[in-house]
């Protein structure tokens, strides 16, 4: 479904005004190389103190809440793991109801959605299906590191082909995770919403932008990051923003957005590095042999044709360049 | 006293909520819960009610959505029943824990299997220990009266906690009572505006739901069942103001029949009306027979239920839900547990009666009060209708 987003709203943040302060404090009990908190606090940034947070169980909840202790300098709630798109949702038609009803003055504060993959493609889907095409005003972003690593690196419907974790383990009869990627933000695109993009914290003004591209729309976005997860995937905790990038440059993880159905890739790889080297560095991958590789490359080709034949059938109307931030 | 109007006990509810003048309703549909939420949302769509009304995809959402909404200073309120009320649970145990004054209408009804759509107490006994104010109705009158001292008990400094407003699904919400209504001026005479504690807002930033450490989570809990436990003294507090404002006294335990009686029915919801004219009956034919009728099922009022139990020698305890394979109904358990101990403790019949919408007539009552004076009814409890050891 096609539909005109409004974009004049948009903030473009640059090279030169990058947003200082982050609104999850520093002392946060995350592991060595965590890119989750780091993409969760570039969101931060873009957005700034004035928004309402509302984090899902899982990793970011953890290791910012261990009462008595906050690492949140922002307004913000953990209700269960499921629900993160429906407390949100109440969150946003409170604050509609209360600035309407003269109990509230100024502008609506941005509300925010964090969850991580398994808090958004499996158990908490339908809850953020019905927040999407109720049509809130909010932004969902969904840190995924394509497994349950909070309770210990289970499979999700986020878990890439091929990657062992503890419940789709690699052995004699079984490749790991045998089934492929869970396209969500093609599902989140489904329900006409004015935005949706994937983010990569390799790319910090692209991800930030995008922010504020979700914080312009009026309606309900959504934002996909991809966020490594060292401690899961086996790889060096050092490694997390190069490994990132590597995931782009080999397509496993092109960056683009969706506005208003029409479709625009972000970052524009012209010679993809084979999706090897992106595999080999992650021990989650080690058991591959020379045919698997073949076939995810085959699959990661097959993707990016597909978003690329969407994206010429789709093309979104060039940006044209929005206001820039007076910081 | 005003105006009396024949009306439908869901409609007069969702009136109640209207004059309540809520900012928020969060709620999906499920008989026999849905002409309340059906009425609330026309109200907003005719501008009668300015409140945003959230059309969730589940009862998990209705309620995620209303501790969203409570957490950001709205008043919020919703409604379900049964199957609803279980997708419910795990949520039910964290508005409490996070202080949100929730009010919500549950229109009791079976849970299934097999499904049925009718009316018993199954689905509040499955979420009785969510840490909620819990009140039962006994007819259209009380669901009026009691939607609006709802909000402010829960709203109350002293409370903040979630209120549950218990009416028997059907033969409450869908029958057609008269019901003395109140203006929007009267209503808020006597309900303050809600003016939340601490709430979601970036110029003083909080954080909510917070991990419970073993360190802390037991004093956690603690706090909110010490809430819990000192919103009785509230719960009295809004009554007595209610009866004050409008005539229409009502008690946390309320008793009826002979005075001193040494036979006494113990009911819960809409049962009570029924039971009534049973012992009125039989107080008629000289029988030694009273009844008492529990109101407040969240906290327990064991002070006033044991003193409304006092001269009793038989209490016969009528639960409208069974305890599969536990030693006697949810109503019974507490009351037998109530007594331990005691020296003049009364001998407790349990039965078990009128589960998924069987009629329960004032001859059932008639029956029951006759087998249990000549001591016939030996088990711990027995299951009304059914029973194949009694």
């Amino acid at each position: 479904m096609l539909r005109d987003v409004d974009l004049s709203g948009y903030r473009k943040i640059t090279g030169k005004n990058v947003p200082r302060e982050s609104m999850v404090a520093s002392g946060h009990r995350a592991c060595q190389g965590c890119v989750e908190v780091l993409a969760m606090g570039m969101v931060t940034r873009a957005v700034g103190n004035d928004c309402i947070i509302c984090n899902a169980t899982g990793c970011m909840e953890i290791i910012t809440s261990p009462y008595p202790q906050t690492a949140w300098k922002t307004p913000w709630i953990h209700v269960a793991f499921e629900n993160a798109g429906a407390v949100a949702s109440g969150i946003e038609a409170a604050l509609q109801s209360l600035t309407r009803k003269g109990k509230r003055k100024g502008p609506l504060p941005t509300v925010l959605a964090f969850a991580g993959d398994g808090a958004t493609a499996d158990i908490g889907l339908q809850s953020l299906s019905g927040a999407l095409e109720r049509g809130h005003k909010l932004i969902y972003v969904c840190l995924d590191n394509e497994a349950y690593m909070n309770t210990g690196v289970q499979r999700s419907s986020s878990t890439p082909f091929g990657a062992s974790t503890t419940t789709s383990p690699a052995g004699k009869k079984s490749i790991g995770q045998s089934t492929r990627k869970k396209n969500l933000p093609a599902i989140c695109a489904a329900h006409d919403i004015p935005y949706v993009a994937t983010c990569s914290p390799a790319f910090h003004l692209d991800l930030m932008n995008k922010v504020r591209k979700a914080m312009a729309v009026d309606g309900p976005a959504y934002l996909h990051i991809y966020s490594v997860c060292p401690t899961g995937w086996g790889a060096k905790p050092e490694i997390g923003i190069s490994l990132s990038k590597l995931a782009v440059e080999t397509n496993v993880f092109p960056l683009y957005e969706i506005i208003g159905g029409r479709y625009n890739i972000t970052k524009k790889v012209t010679k993809p590095k084979p999706v090897l080297d992106y595999l080999k560095v992650q021990r989650r991958f080690r058991h591959l042999t020379e045919s698997d590789v073949a076939k995810i490359q085959q699959q990661v080709d097959d993707s990016f044709a597909y978003l690329n034949t969407m994206a010429a059938t789709f093309p979104a109307p060039k940006e044209k360049g929005g206001a820039k931030d007076e910081e | 006293m005003g105006k009396r109007v024949g009306i439908e006990v869901s409609l007069a509810v969702a009136e109640a909520v209207k004059l309540c003048d809520v900012d928020v309703v969060s709620a999906y549909p499920i008989t026999p819960q849905t002409h309340i939420v059906e009425e609330l949302s026309h109200y907003v769509a005719n501008g009668d009610l300015d409140a945003a009304f959230i059309p969730v995809e589940s009862e998990h959402s209705a309620m995620s959505a209303a501790v969203g909404s409570s957490a950001t200073g709205a008043r919020t309120y919703t409604a379900t029943s049964s199957q609803g009320l279980a997708l419910m649970h795990e949520i039910l145990f964290i508005a409490p824990s996070l202080r949100l004054p929730i009010v919500m209408t549950i229109a009791n009804r079976s849970l299934s299997g097999p499904i049925s759509i009718w009316n018993d107490h199954s689905d509040i006994m499955a979420e009785r220990d969510t840490g909620w104010v819990q009140i039962f109705c006994e007819n259209g009158q009380e669901s009026f009266d009691l939607t609006v001292c709802a909000f402010r008990i829960a709203e109350d400094k002293r409370v903040l906690l979630p209120v549950g407003v218990n009416m028997d699904g059907f033969i409450l919400t869908h029958m057609i009572e008269p019901i003395e209504f109140m203006d929007k001026a009267e209503v808020k005479a006597f309900l303050p505006d809600y003016k939340p504690q601490l709430t979601l807002n970036p110029k003083k930033p909080v954080s909510m739901g917070p991990v419970g450490v073993p360190e802390v989570y037991m004093e956690a809990k603690k706090q909110y069942e010490q809430a819990l436990w000192d919103s009785k003294a509230v719960v009295k507090e809004v009554l007595a103001a209610w009866g004050k404002h409008t005539g229409r006294k009502y008690q946390l335990v309320e008793t009826n029949g002979k005075k001193k009686a040494k036979t006494v029915f113990v009911t819960m919801g809409s049962l009570g009306e029924t039971a009534m004219t049973a012992v009125d009956n039989l107080v008629a034919a000289k029988q030694d027979v009273g009844q008492v009728r529990l109101r407040l099922w969240r906290p327990f009022p064991k002070e006033e239920m044991k003193k409304a139990l006092k001269d009793a020698a038989k209490v016969v305890v009528i639960d409208r839900a069974l305890s599969p394979g536990g030693v006697c109904g949810p109503l019974a358990t507490e009351i037998k547990s109530l007594f331990y101990g005691a020296k003049d403790a009364p001998k407790i019949v349990n039965i078990v009666a009128g589960l998924g919408g069987r009629d329960v007539s004032v001859k059932d009552f008639e029956e029951m009060y006759a087998k249990a004076k000549s001591g016939k009814i030996k088990d711990d409890y027995v299951i009304w209708g059914v029973e194949s050891n009694a």
